[in-house]
This record gives C-alpha cells, sequence and structure tokens, in this order.
C-alpha cells in the first residue's frame, strides 16, 4: 500500500502567482509588436496632419487678397469717351498714386509706382467708365487688388530683415507701401476673385472660375455616360446574364479595367477621341469622356454588391405575383438597391474629379484665360489648374496652388459625406 | 442643329410612345384582350425609335468630322499637300478649321479661303441632312410601331429584348474599352518599333528623345533605349514599397488583433482619408513639403541630395499607398478562420504569438498579393512622379539622386503639341504599352494569388 506521504512533488517550476522570466519576455514580446502597430499608425497620422497643416499654412493666405482703394480722377485728358478702349487708364491711376506718395518721384519713380497696383487695376477702371462715361472728369473711389510682390509683403511673406538685394521689393517701394498703410489705403478683404475669376498669368488675378466649370463640365458628362452604362453592365451581369465564359471574360475584363493605370486611358483618349475621331483637344467633354471609362469599372462593381445585397426573398415574392424577370429587377430590386448604387457612384465621381493624369494628355493644362460656356470648348479642370499653378514660378502662386488645393479637397469631403450620409440614412437591414 | 436633331428625335420617341399607348387603349376599350399593357406597347414603340436613330445620330457626329476633313484635304488643289509630312497637313487642316471658324491670321492663301468656304458650305450640308436623316428615320419607325399595335402583339417581350440587349450592349462597353486600349497602343507602338528597332527600345541604356524637328535643327539624335527609365521606375517604386510596406502592415496586425473596437472605428476611415487625396495633391507636398526638407536634411549631413530626388517621389509615394496595403492585410487577416485563432490563444499563445506564428504565415498569400497590388499601383502612378521625379534619364539605382519613370516619360512626351508622325510622340506609346502589358502581369498575378488562397478557407 502506497503510503500517500512517500510522494513528493517535484518542485515546482513557475508560479501561479508570480510570473516567470519566459512569460515576462513573451509578455515584452507582445508590447513590443503592439508598440511597433502603434508607432506605424502614428506615422500614417503624423504624415496626414503635417500634409493637411502645410495646404492649410500656405493656402490660407490666397483666401484673402491685398487691396490698394484709390481716388482716381478720371481726367478728360487722358480718357476720352470717343476712345476708350485706348484711353491712358495705366496714366490716370499711377497719377492718383503719385498724389498719396509724396516722396515718390512722379519722373523717375512712374514704373516703380504703377507696379504696386495689380496689371487688371487699368481694365477695372475702364469697365467701370465703359458702363458709365459720365464717370469723366470726376473722382471715383475704386478698391483694385495690389501686385503680387505687395500682397505677400502685406502678408508677411517678406522678410524685411532680408538683404535688399534678395528681396522682390526694394527699401523705397516698402516705403511707399507702408505710407499708403497708414494713410489707410490698403486692406486685405476676402479674395472672392479666386472662385470669380478665370486664369491669369498674375497671381493676384487668377483665380478658378474655367477649372470649376471646366471640371463641371467633364463630370457631367462623365455621370450621363458612366452611369446608366455602369448599371445597365452591371443588371445585366449580376441578374440576366448566363454563368458561361463570355460574362467570365467580360467580369474579369471589368476588373482589369479598374486597376489599369490612369495614364493609359490618357493614351487611350489621344489616339482614339482625339487622333482617331477628330474631337476637340482640351475640351471638358472629352475629358468627361476620358473619366467615364475609368470611373465605369467602379460604378459596375458598387452596382453588383448594392443588387447583391437585396434578399432574393423580394425576387421571388415579385416572380411569385406573375411579374416578369424584368419587372422585377426594374420595379423591385433596382429602387431598393439605388442608396447603394449612388453612394458607389458618388465615390467613383469623387474619385474622377481628382484624376489629372489622363486631363493633362489631353491638353485639359492649356493656360486659357476665359470660362468655358459650352463642354466643347477648351477649359482647365480643378486637378490640371492645381498642376499648372504648381509649375509657375511666382511666389503668389504657391499659395494659390494650396488654396486650389483645399477647394478641391473641400468638394471632394463635401462628396464623400453626402455618400456616407446617404449611405446610412437609406441602408437596410434584411 | 445638332441640338434641333436632338429634340426632334425626344420628340418623335414621345409621341411614338403617346400614339402605341393610345391605339392600344383604343382596342381594349374595343373589347378585345391585350396580350401586353398599354405601357409595353408604348414602351415598344419609344425603344424602337430611340435606339436606332440615336446609334445613328451619335455615329454621323462621331464620324462627321473626320469625314470632312477627308473630303477637304482631297478637294485641296493638287500638288499643295505634296511631299508634307502628316503633322503639316493636320496644320493645313487646323488652319481651314480655324479660318472657316473666322479666326483668320495674316493673309493665307487663296486655296485655303476656298478650302474653308467649302468646309462650311459642307458642314451646313451635313447638319441638314443629319436633321433630315432624323425625321425621316423617326417617322418611318413610328409607323412602323403603330402598325405593329394588335390584341395578340407581344408588346413586353419585344421591348424586354430591346432592354437586354441594351444591357448587354452596356457590358460589351467594358470589353472595347480594353480592345480600344490595346488596339491603341499596340498600333502606335508597332509604328514606333518601324522607325526604332525593337531590341534597341528594349535594351539600349541611353533615352534621349529630344529629337530635331526641323533639318537644320542642332539637336541630340535622340536614343530611344528604355532600360534607364524602367530601373528609375523601379528605384521611386522600391522607395515606395519600402515605406508602405511595414507601416501598412505593422498598423493592420495592430489594428486586426490588438486594437480595440473604438480605436478602429477612428483609425480605418482617418487612413483611407489618405487614400481619397487625389495624387495632384501628393505631387505638390512632395515639392512643398518632402524635398525641401530631405535636401536640408542631407545638407545638414553633408550629402548631396539632389532637389527632385527619388526619395521625395518615392517616399510620397509610399504614403499614398499605406492605406492600400493596409486595407488589403487587414482583409487577409480578418479571412483566416476563427478555429485558427481560437486554438492558438487557448493553446496558451499570447495574442502577438498567435499573429506572429499562426495569423500572418496563414494570410501571407493574401498580403503578398496585396503588396503586389500596391506595386503595380506604384508604377503606373503617374502625377507624383511628374511634378517630383526628374526628367532625365540616368543609369542609377541611387535613391538620392534625381530619377525618371515611364509615366513621367509619357507625360512630358505628350504635352504640348502632338504629331503622330515622329517617334518621339509614338516612343510615349510604346512606353504606355510596355506599362500596360508590366501593371497587367502583376495584376492578374496578384489576383490569382488572392484568389487561390480564398478557395482553401472558404
Amino acid at each position: 500500500m502506497a503510503d500517500i506521504t512517500d510522494r513528493v512533488d517535484p518542485p515546482r517550476k513557475t508560479s501561479l502567482t508570480q510570473s516567470s522570466a519566459a512569460v515576462a519576455r513573451r509578455k515584452r514580446a507582445d508590447l513590443i509588436l503592439q508598440g511597433f502597430g502603434l508607432g506605424a499608425i502614428l506615422v500614417a497620422f503624423t504624415v496626414l496632419f503635417i500634409l493637411i497643416a502645410s495646404l492649410v499654412t500656405t493656402g490660407f493666405s490666397a483666401f484673402v487678397q491685398t487691396h490698394v482703394t484709390l481716388d482716381v480722377y478720371v481726367d478728360p485728358d487722358e480718357i476720352s469717351e470717343e476712345q476708350l478702349p485706348r484711353g491712358g487708364f495705366q496714366d490716370v491711376l499711377t497719377d492718383a498714386m503719385l498724389a498719396n506718395l509724396p516722396n515718390a518721384d512722379p519722373e523717375d519713380d512712374v514704373r516703380a509706382v504703377r507696379a504696386i497696383l495689380s496689371n487688371g487695376a487699368q481694365f477695372a477702371l475702364r469697365d467701370m467708365v465703359a458702363d458709365d462715361p459720365s464717370l469723366i472728369g470726376q473722382t471715383v473711389t475704386m478698391t483694385v487688388p495690389a501686385s503680387d510682390p505687395f500682397d505677400q509683403l502685406n502678408k508677411g511673406n517678406v522678410d524685411r530683415a532680408t538683404p535688399e538685394g534678395q528681396r522682390r521689393v526694394n527699401d523705397r517701394e516698402i516705403e511707399w507701401f507702408d505710407t499708403l498703410d497708414e494713410a489707410g489705403m490698403i486692406t486685405t478683404p476676402l479674395n472672392f476673385g479666386l472662385i470669380t475669376n478665370a486664369d491669369s498669368r498674375f497671381p493676384e488675378l487668377a483665380g478658378l472660375r474655367g477649372a470649376l466649370v471646366g471640371s463641371f463640365y467633364a463630370l457631367l458628362t462623365c455621370f450621363l455616360i458612366a452611369f446608366p452604362v455602369g448599371i445597365g453592365a452591371a443588371i445585366y451581369l449580376e441578374e440576366f446574364a448566363p454563368k458561361n465564359r463570355v460574362s467570365d471574360f467580360i467580369e474579369v475584363n471589368i476588373n482589369n479595367l479598374a486597376a489599369v493605370p490612369s495614364v493609359v486611358f490618357g493614351l487611350l483618349a489621344l489616339a482614339v477621341f482625339l487622333n482617331w475621331f477628330g474631337l476637340p483637344r482640351s475640351a471638358p467633354f472629352v475629358g468627361g469622356l476620358t473619366l467615364a471609362l475609368m470611373t465605369m469599372p467602379t460604378i459596375i462593381i458598387a452596382t453588383r454588391a448594392a443588387l447583391k445585397a437585396v434578399p432574393p426573398s423580394i425576387r421571388e415574392a415579385a416572380l411569385g405575383v406573375g411579374a416578369s424577370k424584368q419587372q422585377v429587377v426594374f420595379g423591385h430590386v433596382l429602387p431598393l438597391a439605388m442608396p447603394g448604387i449612388l453612394t458607389g457612384t458618388i465615390i467613383g465621381l469623387a474619385q474622377a474629379l481628382g484624376e489629372t493624369a489622363p486631363l493633362l494628355l489631353i491638353g485639359m493644362n492649356a493656360f486659357i484665360t476665359s470660362a468655358p460656356s459650352s463642354p466643347f470648348e477648351p477649359a482647365t479642370a480643378l486637378p490640371t489648374q492645381i498642376y499648372i499653378w504648381a509649375d509657375s514660378p511666382e511666389r503668389g502662386f504657391v499659395s494659390r496652388t494650396s488654396a486650389a488645393i483645399l477647394v478641391l479637397l473641400g468638394f471632394l469631403v463635401t462628396m464623400n459625406a453626402i455618400a456616407i450620409y446617404l449611405r446610412n440614412k437609406f441602408e437596410r437591414q434584411w | 442643329m445638332t441640338l434641333l436633331a436632338f429634340a426632334l428625335l425626344l420628340l418623335a420617341a414621345v409621341i411614338g410612345y403617346l400614339v402605341n399607348w393610345r391605339a392600344a387603349r383604343a382596342i381594349r376599350e374595343g373589347g378585345q384582350r391585350l396580350h401586353s399593357l398599354m405601357g409595353f406597347h408604348g414602351l415598344f414603340s419609344l425603344l424602337m425609335i430611340l435606339v436606332p436613330v440615336l446609334t445613328v445620330l451619335l455615329l454621323w457626329l462621331g464620324f462627321e468630322g473626320p469625314v470632312i476633313n477627308r473630303m477637304i484635304l482631297a478637294s485641296l488643289p493638287a500638288g499643295e499637300l505634296e511631299g508634307l509630312g502628316s503633322g503639316a497637313i493636320q496644320l493645313i487642316s487646323a488652319e481651314i478649321r480655324s479660318i472657316a471658324g473666322g479666326r483668320i491670321f495674316g493673309t493665307p492663301e487663296d486655296w485655303k479661303l476656298d478650302a474653308a468656304d467649302r468646309l462650311i458650305a459642307l458642314r451646313t450640308w451635313s447638319d441638314i441632312l443629319l436633321v433630315v436623316v432624323v425625321v425621316i428615320l423617326s417617322l418611318g419607325i413610328l409607323l412602323f410601331s403603330r402598325s405593329r399595335v394588335t390584341a395578340d402583339f407581344r408588346a413586353r417581350q419585344a421591348s424586354e429584348s430591346i432592354v437586354k440587349g441594351l444591357m448587354i450592349a452596356c457590358s460589351v462597353v467594358a470589353i472595347f474599352t480594353t480592345v480600344g486600349i490595346i488596339f491603341a497602343l499596340v498600333f502606335e507602338a508597332y509604328r514606333f518599333f518601324q522607325i526604332v528597332p525593337f531590341t534597341e527600345f528594349l535594351f539600349g541604356t541611353n533615352w534621349e528623345p529630344q529629337i530635331p524637328i526641323r533639318e537644320d535643327q542642332i539637336a541630340a539624335e535622340g536614343a530611344f533605349g528604355w532600360l534607364p527609365v524602367i530601373i528609375g521606375t523601379l528605384v521611386i517604386s522600391f522607395v515606395a514599397m519600402f515605406i508602405a510596406t511595414p507601416v501598412g502592415l505593422l498598423s493592420a496586425i495592430y489594428l486586426n488583433e490588438f486594437a480595440p473596437k473604438t480605436v478602429r472605428a477612428v483609425v480605418k476611415p482617418v487612413l483611407e482619408i489618405l487614400s481619397g487625396v487625389p495624387t495632384v495633391v501628393y505631387g505638390f507636398f512632395a515639392i512643398l513639403v518632402v524635398a525641401p526638407a530631405l535636401r536640408g536634411t542631407g545638407a545638414d549631413l553633408g550629402i548631396d541630395i539632389s532637389s527632385n530626388t527619388a526619395l521625395a517621389a518615392g517616399g510620397v509615394m509610399g504614403i499614398m499607398l499605406i492605406p492600400f496595403i493596409s486595407s488589403f492585410a487587414d482583409d487577409a487577416l480578418s479571412a483566416v478562420p476563427r478555429s485558427l485563432r481560437d486554438g492558438s490563444l487557448a493553446l496558451g499563445a499570447t495574442r502577438g504569438e498567435t499573429m506572429r506564428k499562426v495569423l500572418f504565415p496563414a494570410a501571407i498569400p493574401g498580403i503578398v498579393g496585396g503588396v503586389l497590388l500596391a506595386v503595380s499601383r506604384a508604377i503606373g502612378e503617374t502625377m507624383i512622379v511628374v511634378m517630383a521625379a526628374g526628367l532625365m534619364a540616368r543609369m542609377t539605382i541611387n535613391p538620392l539622386d534625381s530619377v525618371t519613370t515611364v509615366t513621367v516619360q509619357i507625360v512630358t512626351l505628350l504635352i504640348g503639341d502632338t504629331a503622330f508622325d515622329n517617334p518621339k510622340t509614338l516612343a510615349a506609346f510604346a512606353l504606355g504599352l510596355m506599362l500596360f502589358v508590366i501593371t497587367l502581369g502583376i495584376n492578374v498575378l496578384a489576383l490569382r494569388i488572392v484568389r487561390k488562397y480564398r478557395e482553401i478557407y472558404d
């Protein structure tokens, strides 16, 4: 008979109350892995923060614009009603400036003083006088944009401490500007020109109107083509197509199209739309056509997912009361899938709005100083406008570019917010 | 006039609907039993008119320009176009078009003015003819559809088969797009390879596409060896993947295994923002912030970094790809069956050990597929490199240097005026063909890996 007390427990290697070195090591390894994971997310977040912060800090100054308020005497000697377009509006403005700058020499400094005002000032005055010829001989108060170097000076982007030779404005010009500022003639109102002006060589006059209209036409074309065609294709593939090699091939094709680099679609558009069909270059219509081909796979994939999510009981019930297959789809399934389809479409259009490369290849990066009045006229689009401005050397275009990007991002955020709202509002759990 | 044609077509379609609808109603009120509902009779007429006439209309508009252009060029006085290249001929027809549009620069020759007059006349005739054709066709089909309205006519089946045909046509658009891409690329690339031998393109180590435009111009001969270009592409893609892969994978691991639900709900959408930012924005970010910062750091360390270094373009591209890899890896990890995870945890493995030794190895095929797709994106990415990478092709793998990529060359060769007769323009299509083949190959491979792996666990 075994004696129970004879049995000696082997000494425990581990304790339930105390963790051994091995367990501690394993836990440490866990923590390190977690730390790396958190670190990776932190890296991504930091970069996103820097991206947005750098755009906002450089871009926000373009949402205001330095203006000079002047009392201009419209001298009948310089400007006559008969010869309006050729009138000496420039001289009249310069005189008005010189009247406020006692320490500027009316002979030698004419050019320098004139350069304080934007080149667009004379045209603004011309338009005013053309509208109302009775202004000739009177004194009008007008507010005109300052030129880019002085705009930068006013916004503090010019360091007055740097040696004179390395600045774009010299000491005398700064002195004049300060004189004007002290006289209360300098104001910095909101820059509506950023939205209402078309492109210009002068940063202080350049705006996004042409790009916005161009992008609108391109997206409209894209939507009008990609939405019906995409839905038609998706319905056929999801609801009607027999499962055979042909429909398999189409499916593989669509998936591959979704992954083709965007620049290749640009090559397609250039060779087929412009070269073979002779469609107009730089036209938003052609841009929209190209974007439609790119957006279609996105819409098809989203639509198929939305159709799949409609439960079969709906179809069976409708079929059961005698509806035809098409009546089932168009009368019951499609309306139920519509929120999902719209969400996918909006997301696809948002992608199309930010797409640049194919538009560059069909020439939507031209320099065009007026907004297009139809989709067949040359225009730029928001992203190509950003590309053009990013390439421009003037200092003022840096902040304009950031501001244009902020506008573009604003549109994208709005579109995505609408998509998310639609999804949350109409999404059904079956 | 075109708008008028569209308006007439729409009007005809609506009238067709109403006519057939009323005819069907008259039959029913006459006491007969209709096979199809009245609406289907109307729909039949509407579709019968709309589909063929709209097709004719669009084809007409598509081919009107080229055909008229041909006719004008053919009608020019003999000898004017003799010995001219296709670029010069394009210029002449553009000039004739702008004269016809009322924009006359200088004093064009008389034969150009005559041609412009003929062009205007032809366009007017084409417009009138278009409207006439639309009206005749619409009316003819309208009468034909009206004649089909009988009590027995299976209008529902008829219109449903038209709708089905339309849907099939929509699905085929995808195939046509692919065919169009392949055909356009192969056709233009073939013309390029007639000028530059294929072997020289494939194995040449010199890429200098600046060729003389006029004969008396002094310029480089032009060399079209794509090796330095594809090497530059690979360098930048490598830099991008070097950043995106570890960051993307680690964040996916954390989100999948360790993150509390609330953290996950916040982090995932924020990461998605990174992939929603347009690439042109990343390009501007690279030249505004990243490149100067890298140069500054390099100067502090005493390293000479080129102002458009591959590091800036690649790094920013890597940032763009983080969410791509992260969401792919997350999906792959989530697809590993629950039982594997539970089994490992039940044996006493920590969460980290489960991840490292069970989940991650099991998800490797899906992760590799995602990384491959990201590589294909990096190779095809355009705007970031156009803005931040260099233009000069160099045989170097030093990421501090300035390198160029396939997409940069495509864009720079095709920006500005493009005549389809010199190797400079056609070279872009040859590069485009290579780009298409490479990315397609990687995509097919990646999708195959992902699909094969899914089948194992499903």
